[in-house]
């Protein structure tokens, strides 16, 4: 499998890496000119029903960039969870849409419409350009003032396939199959309104309907990579660090280090029971279930990179799940609380134990017993940061820099 | 658009047809998935917009910028706004839609309105139009391209949320501002 996503900057260097950039504009603006997006005349007909090309460009462009990133999902050349996908800020987005809905009727372009506009020699398109710099300009001088609004209803990588909670192939027919009704009831409407003769449109398009549909298929029957089958595929590379080398498992001294370390941000993820949790639990450790977790893997992606993830059980079975998992699901720095909670507990319980031998226990029992749950009340659950210097240990955390894409079009 | 102008002297070349939608479409798609693909990330146009303005804020008044947090994390001490892949994208749709233009005879210096509107009146409802435009655009963290196309791609919530509410506000408006198009 190739690497991806490419490094374009690594590989071609700063003016190799925009000139990528530049050529990937190039071809949108060329696409956008071909399809008429120049005019605005044309662009606002849409909204009288009359001329319907804004939607059918825009939906044919989406599904068609859609089947290629889940065709080549599936097939394993693209991985899914390195592209960067929109996160969702719901309410500023709907609000935000509505008014450029407005932009959009009044003045006739989006901002990458009226880019081609300007660069074809409409006026209204240079008018527009200079609005849209003014628009943006009166943003960054406002938005101190809502700030809360412009960062509320934050919910991470929030896709269809969560939301709806069904498989992505079928998400992927669902939304083919919508766009193409959707085209057969623009093709309608421009024959009432506009009164275009139907019958002069090219019967290719019902090919390629079909070919879109025969892709949407072959995506869903080949099916998009399970966990086990990204651990599958990093295994030989990760296992023998993982089991012999023992590259992931940090000694609790590294932990409470990793704790007071301000240039890390820190998450630390108890994967216990939920009783065994209130009995006793390291300060800020947050509760998880293995399927909690899974599917807030996305949104912990977008984590910055001086994030380091720590997951934790009571001893290292559920723990080295869940660190594969993370790992199969591309987070970096991931590491497991060697010896989990047991082994915790057994250097910082009590004062003279601070040079416990680590013991490997199997299962996932707790050693150590509580006569009330303390939660991180109990001393133990945010040792002194003294301790650090008197404990021997091999430090591993090395924090990796992110593969995928920090940021969307929007930076 | 006098460069333009004289390219038409030089070399007159019969306006074409623009592509059926659908072709266009699909072309638009293949570059979406194409950036996709090579780079892990979508297409954008305001963010570029964005920086390039921010630039020039920065040039004008830099303790200004230094001062507001939203504009500090773009131009704020050392960090220079241009250094962004999302503005060299931004030139490449300017010079991709000038050469389409120019090899389908379609760079003309006009205006394009509804009939019952003045071209200064048409020149007004951009400027303002274009204001809704990019304000909205920063508050949606994308525009057309970067959230509704790109985002749309993906599948993510937002982003649909995000296109059926420009097709609403639009809708919703189109027949209070219809003399403007009609």
């Amino acid at each position: 499998m190739a690497p991806f996503p490419l490094n374009v900057f690594e590989l071609f260097g700063e003016f190799g890496g925009y000139l990528v950039f530049l050529a990937i504009g190039f071809f949108f603006g060329y696409a956008l000119e071909i399809g008429g997006f120049g005019k605005s005349d044309k662009l606002a007909a849409q909204f009288y029903f009359k001329d319907l090309t804004v939607l059918k460009v825009m939906f044919t462009g989406i599904i068609v960039a859609m089947l290629g990133v889940f065709l080549t999902s599936a097939l394993g050349l693209l991985d899914y969870n390195l592209v960067w996908v929109n996160p969702t800020y719901l309410w500023p987005g709907i609000i935000g849409g509505l008014i450029m809905g407005v932009g959009f009727i009044v003045g006739g372009f989006c901002p990458g419409t009226s880019l081609v506009a300007m660069a074809t020699g409409k006026i209204d398109g240079i008018f527009f350009v200079l609005g849209v710099l003014f628009g943006i300009f009166t943003f960054g001088e406002t938005v101190e003032y809502f700030w809360d609004f412009f960062y509320s209803s934050y919910m991470g990588r929030f896709t269809l396939m969560d939301w709806l909670g069904i498989p992505t192939g079928y998400v992927v027919l669902i939304v083919v199959l919508m766009a193409l009704f959707m085209f057969w009831g623009g093709e309608q409407l421009e024959k009432i309104f506009g009164g275009k003769d139907l019958n002069k449109e090219p019967k290719l398009r019902y090919a390629w309907a079909g070919g879109l549909i025969v892709i949407a298929l072959a995506a869903l029957l080949i099916g998009q990579p399970t966990i086990a089958e990204k651990w599958d595929s990093l295994a030989a590379e990760k296992e023998p660090l993982l089991e012999d080398s023992r590259a992931y498992q940090i000694h609790p001294g590294e932990l409470l280090s990793v704790i007071h370390n301000d240039d890390i941000k820190l998450f630390m993820i108890d994967l216990r029971t939920e009783s065994d949790y209130n009995l006793f639990h390291i300060e800020d450790a947050e509760h998880y279930t293995l399927e909690q977790l899974e599917a807030d893997a996305a949104t912990l992606r977008l984590e910055p990179s001086n994030a380091v993830f720590v997951v934790m059980s009571n001893n290292e079975e559920l723990s080295t799940e869940a660190w594969k998992m993370l790992t199969a699901e591309n987070l970096h720095n991931v590491y497991i609380l060697e010896g989990g909670i047991n082994y915790w507990l057994d250097v910082f319980a009590s004062e003279s134990s601070h040079n416990a031998k680590l013991v490997i226990r199997p299962g996932e029992e707790m050693t150590h017993t509580f006569n009330a749950a303390l939660g991180a009340k109990h001393p133990a659950a945010s040792p002194d940061p003294h301790l650090i210097e008197e404990l021997e240990f091999e430090a591993k955390v090395k924090l990796e820099l992110k593969k995928g894409p920090s940021g969307g079009g929007c930076g | 658009m006098t460069t333009a102008e004289k390219v038409q002297k030089r070399k007159p070349r019969d306006e074409k047809p623009f592509a059926h939608p659908y072709l266009a479409g699909t072309m638009l798609g293949l570059v979406l998935f194409a950036s996709f693909f090579i780079t892990g990330t979508g297409l954008g146009a305001s963010g570029g917009l964005n920086r390039i303005l921010v630039f020039f804020q920065d040039l004008v008044a830099p303790d200004h910028v230094n001062n507001t947090p939203y504009l500090l994390s773009l131009a704020g001490g050392d960090l220079n706004p241009l250094k962004s892949w999302i503005v060299y994208l931004t030139v490449g749709v300017v010079l991709g839609g000038f050469v389409s233009g120019w090899i389908n005879g379609r760079i003309k210096a006009e205006t394009n309105k509804g009939p019952q509107i003045t071209v200064q009146q048409r020149w007004l409802f951009a400027f303002i139009g274009g204001a809704f435009m990019g304000y909205g655009a920063r508050l949606a963290r994308g525009c057309t391209s970067g959230q509704a196309l790109s985002g749309g791609a993906v599948l993510s919530v937002g982003s649909w949320a995000f296109m059926f509410a420009v097709f609403a506000g639009a809708y919703a408006l189109a027949y209070f501002v219809r003399k403007l198009w009609n």
